[in-house]
This record gives structure tokens, sequence and C-alpha cells, in this order.
């Protein structure tokens, strides 16, 4: 039972870190961002670097932890930002479709810049082997690791709660989320808000990745898209814009997974991932605005 | 004498003048009514004024200075203050962060901006509500702290788009007395559009009529209230629209 609870929280901390990382930037310019995914797969890749050879984890990923985190957090920031400056800052004023299919033209970019390098082969890498050791919590064997995500994720949250309410910042961004354009006739920076809130994402996504590389113990270029289309589903419905939906959703859609992985009859559980989306539509149906409706998206008179 | 003025402003939109060739001065300490018809370009002015529209032609010019072509924000910055019709308040948040968040913008440290904010709040006398998030507010506290949110820095002028829309005559009688309160104690130079004509006669020093995009009538309140002009114009929207409904009837 309580390895359903840990289960479940830890899909759900993976697929409400990245709804994060979605709905902050949604937030900020209504940019539904699917190369998000991409940022994820970059971020692991980095560990390979400066080598491209099929065995090797030559430098970054023989670095210890306290280098290691800060410096794949910073590669997806990095990235993130760059795919601000690059590509999304010029679509800035066309409408939320352009810029989506930006998004997923960039995303490929992203992606088959890597298989160039990499082939498309997954590698094996072996991160931070400490943490797959089990640890006994209450009777219930788990993963370190999966204890570590749980709490990471917490700690995350919590940090951006307090970085959105308590610095000047998270104000600007909070304001900029409601309503861009008054935000703006306000005086808030906002190039500034935007390339804060592309770090963040990006390094929501760096986060995912290690978490994800740890666990499966290898890097694939096809990883990010896989927590992106549960992530991306997670802002829908917790209500597009909405941080906390996002969260919250990432969360419950963590734990729909695991409960029906173990309710379902043996026979149907290769079908899990249809009736979680089945859920998903059934929740749509009967809230089409996500769980928490974010009022910047709302149309006003 | 400081003063905020619109020079000969005119407007179009593809090719229909929604101003024609205003003027209008505002200065310190007094309370000038814009009044007029629906569509007769009282927004319009309000925004070419803050820097939301630039004008096809004319100037508005702060202390004799152009104005033209700065943004909103830089116009902000310079003292000039507006609110929007309905408020539009950052509705997930707080009522104090919608303060402090301008404070910011205009500059401020967060520190001197939640200072300020409180003030503020407590000045207008709505203090209990800063922890309130905007959008669970009633309309008329949301005007309130809309009002709030327009002073922060101090502006030396600031332009109320519709204030007291929707409110009852006592709700009416009290936001005019903060408005007063804004002109007479800060010396906030206040320009205010509003449809409800008795109100602007019993607050304005000055009234301005607008029709159709120009300028028919100004002066002081016993002067608007007598004039002809003003009264045909009122009387010549009634008429239209009776007319109008009398031909969607038939």
């Amino acid at each position: 039972m309580l390895q359903i609870v840990f289960d479940a929280l830890s899909l759900g901390s993976l697929y409400a870190l990245g709804a994060l990382g979605i709905a902050l930037i949604f937030g900020v310019m209504r940019l539904v961002n699917f190369a998000h995914g991409d940022v994820i797969a970059f971020s692991i890749f980095a560990l390979l670097w400066p080598s491209t050879d099929a065995m090797a984890i030559v430098f970054a990923g023989n670095l210890p932890w306290f280098l290691l985190i800060p410096f794949v957090l910073a590669v997806g920031a990095g990235l993130s930002v760059l795919c601000e400056i690059v590509v999304f800052r010029r679509f800035r004023n066309t409408n939320p479709a352009t810029m989506m299919i930006a998004s997923f033209a960039l995303g490929f970019v992203i992606r088959y810049f890597l298989l160039m390098l990499y082939s498309s082969r997954p590698k094996s890498i072996s991160l931070l082997p400490v943490l797959s050791q089990p640890v006994e919590i209450l009777g219930a064997r788990l993963p370190l690791l999966q204890l570590i995500t749980i709490i990471v994720t917490i700690a995350i949250l919590f940090g951006l709660v307090i970085f959105l309410r308590r610095t000047r910042f998270g104000l600007e961004m909070r304001a900029a989320a409601e309503n861009f354009s008054m935000a703006r006739m306000l005086g808030v920076r906002a190039n500034r808000v935007i390339m804060g809130a592309f770090a963040l994402s990006g390094a929501l996504a760096g986060a995912i990745a290690l978490i994800f590389g740890i666990q499966t113990g290898t890097a694939d270029i096809q990883m990010g898209a896989a927590v992106m289309l549960m992530a991306f589903i997670s802002t829908v419905i917790g209500g597009l814009g909405s941080l906390a939906g996002a969260v919250l959703a990432g969360f419950l859609l963590g734990a729909a997974s695991v409960v029906m992985q173990v309710i379902l009859p043996v026979d149907a559980r290769p079908f899990r991932d249809a009736f979680v989306y089945g859920a998903v539509i059934l929740v749509l149906l009967f809230r089409p605005q996500g769980l928490i409706a974010a009022r910047g998206t709302k149309e006003r008179v | 004498m400081s003063y905020l003025s619109a020079e000969d402003v005119s407007v179009a939109f593809a090719g229909l003048k929604a101003l024609s060739s205003v003027n209008l001065k505002i200065t310190p300490g007094h309370i000038s009514g814009l009044i007029g018809p629906n569509g007769a370009g009282k927004t319009t002015l309000v925004n070419v004024l803050t820097g939301f529209q630039a004008p096809t032609s004319g100037a508005v010019t702060l202390d004799g200075k152009a104005l033209t072509g700065l943004k909103p924000h830089q116009v902000r910055r310079r003292g000039i203050a507006r609110t929007f019709q309905g408020g539009r308040l950052f509705r997930d948040l707080p009522v104090i962060d919608n303060l402090e968040v301008t404070g910011v913008g205009l500059g401020m440290s967060r520190r001197a901006a939640i200072a300020e904010a409180e003030a503020m709040l407590d000045w207008i006398g709505i203090a209990p509500l800063g922890n309130r998030l905007a959008g669970t507010l009633p309309y008329t506290d949301e005007r309130r702290v809309a009002i709030g949110r327009a002073l922060m820095g101090r502006p030396a002028y600031i332009l109320l788009d519709e204030p007291a829309a929707g409110m009852s005559a006592p709700e009416a009688a009290d936001l005019s007395d903060l408005v007063r309160r804004v002109a007479k104690s800060l010396g906030i130079g206040v320009l205010i559009i509003e449809h409800n004509v008795g109100l602007v006669l019993g607050l304005c020093d000055h009234i301005v009529v607008l029709d159709s995009g120009a300028v028919i009538e100004e002066g002081d309140p016993a002067a608007i209230r007598d004039s002809e002009k003003v009264r045909h114009a009122y009387m010549g929207t009634a008429a239209d629209t009776v007319r109008a409904n009398l031909e969607v009837m038939a």
C-alpha cells in the first residue's frame, strides 16, 4: 500500500515538474512550448559532453554531485533562454498557434541535433549509483531515489512559491502571467520577466533530466517526449496558465497511472495509458476550463 | 503653473474621426469632468493623454513639453496615471500586490513599494482588504483599489475612466469624496469621465462636453447645466435611441 503511494508521488513529481515548466512559460506569453521535452533530453545528454562515443561518460557525468546538479540545471536553463532569444522572441506578437508550431519545429531541431551527435540508440549512463539502493521506510522497500525525487520536488515547489511570493521578480512574474499587457503598461520589464520564466522552466527541465537519468540509467533522445506529453496533459487539466493547477494535475495524473497499474486486471494493464487518457477526457468534459482556471486566460470585456 | 494638455488632438480610425481638434487642459489640485454621449470619444481622449493611442495630429504636452511618442509606462513615470473602465486589476493577486507591482514598475525598491502600498490602502480607508484577492472584491472596493493603484508613486495627474459606473447613489457619493480628497489634499490634477452627470456636476471645477469627437461646450458646472447645446446633445441621442427602437419594432 505504502509502495503504491510512493510510486504515485514520485511519478506525479515528474509530471508536476514538467507541467510547471510548461505552465510558467504559458503564463507569461501564451506559448505552449512543445520544445520543453527536448530541452529535457538535451540536458541529460549534456552529461556525456564533450564525448559523442557510444559508451563513455567522459566529463560532466563524473562531476561530484554538488557540481553535477548545478551543471545540468544550468544547461537546461541556458538552452531554454537561448530558445527564447533566438526563436520565440521573434514570435512574441503572433498568435498562439503560430508560436506553438514554432515550438514544435524547434523541438525537432534540438532532437535531430542530438540524433546527429549521439545516434538514436539509448546510451547507458550510471549516475550517482548510490541513489539506486533501496531504503526501508515503514515496512516498504523503496529506492532511495524515489524518496529523494519526492523530497526534491516538494522542495522545488516550496522554493518556487517563496520565490513568486517574496521576491520582486516573482511579483512581476505573477502580474505578467495574469495580464501581460497590463503589467507592461505599469512598467514591469517584459523581457526580463520572460527570460526569467524561460530560465526557470529550463532549470526544471534539467531537474527532470537528472531524476530521469538516474532512474532509468539511460540517455535517450526520445525520453523528453514521453514526460512532455503527460506534462502537457497536466497543464491542460490543471487549467492552462495556472501553476497550482499544473502541479495538482501532475500529481493526480501520476496517481491515476499508478493506481490503474494496480487495480486493472492483468490483461488490461498494457492498455493502462488508454484508461488514464480516458479519465483525462472525463475530467475535461466536466471541467473544460481545467481544475483551477487561470483568470488571466479568461475573456474579459 | 504646471499643466497637462491636449492641443488640437485629432484621432482617426480608418477614416472615421474619433476626435477632431480637441483642446483640453488639466491642472494640479483641480477636478475636470469629461462628459458626453456614448461614442463621443471620451476614452479615446484619455488613451491619447496617457500614451495608449497616438494622435493622428496634434500633441499632448506636460508643462509645455511634448509627450507624443512615449509609451504608456513612460507617460506613467512622468506622473500621469489612469484607471480603466471596469478596474482591470490583477484579479489573481492580492490587493496589496496590485499596488506593489505598480510601485515596482515605477522603479521603486520592493520595500519602498510595499510601504507606500500599505500607506495608500490606509489613506483610502481599505487597509483591511490588503490581503484579499482582487478578484473577490465587490465592485465598489475594486474601483477604490484601481484608484489606489493609480495613485502609487504620487502622480501629478490622474485620469479616471468611469469610476462610478454601476454604483448606487451612496456608493457614488463615497467615491466623490475620495476623488475630492485626491485633488484637494494630495494636490493631484484629476480628469474624470463619468456617465453620471449629476455626480460630475457636483464634483468638478470645470467640465468639458464632447460629442462626436468634438468639444461642444466647456465651463463650470453652472454653465454646463444651463447650456442649450449640452441638453441638445444628450436629448439628441435619447431621441435617436427612441427612433432606432421604433424602427426595430416596425
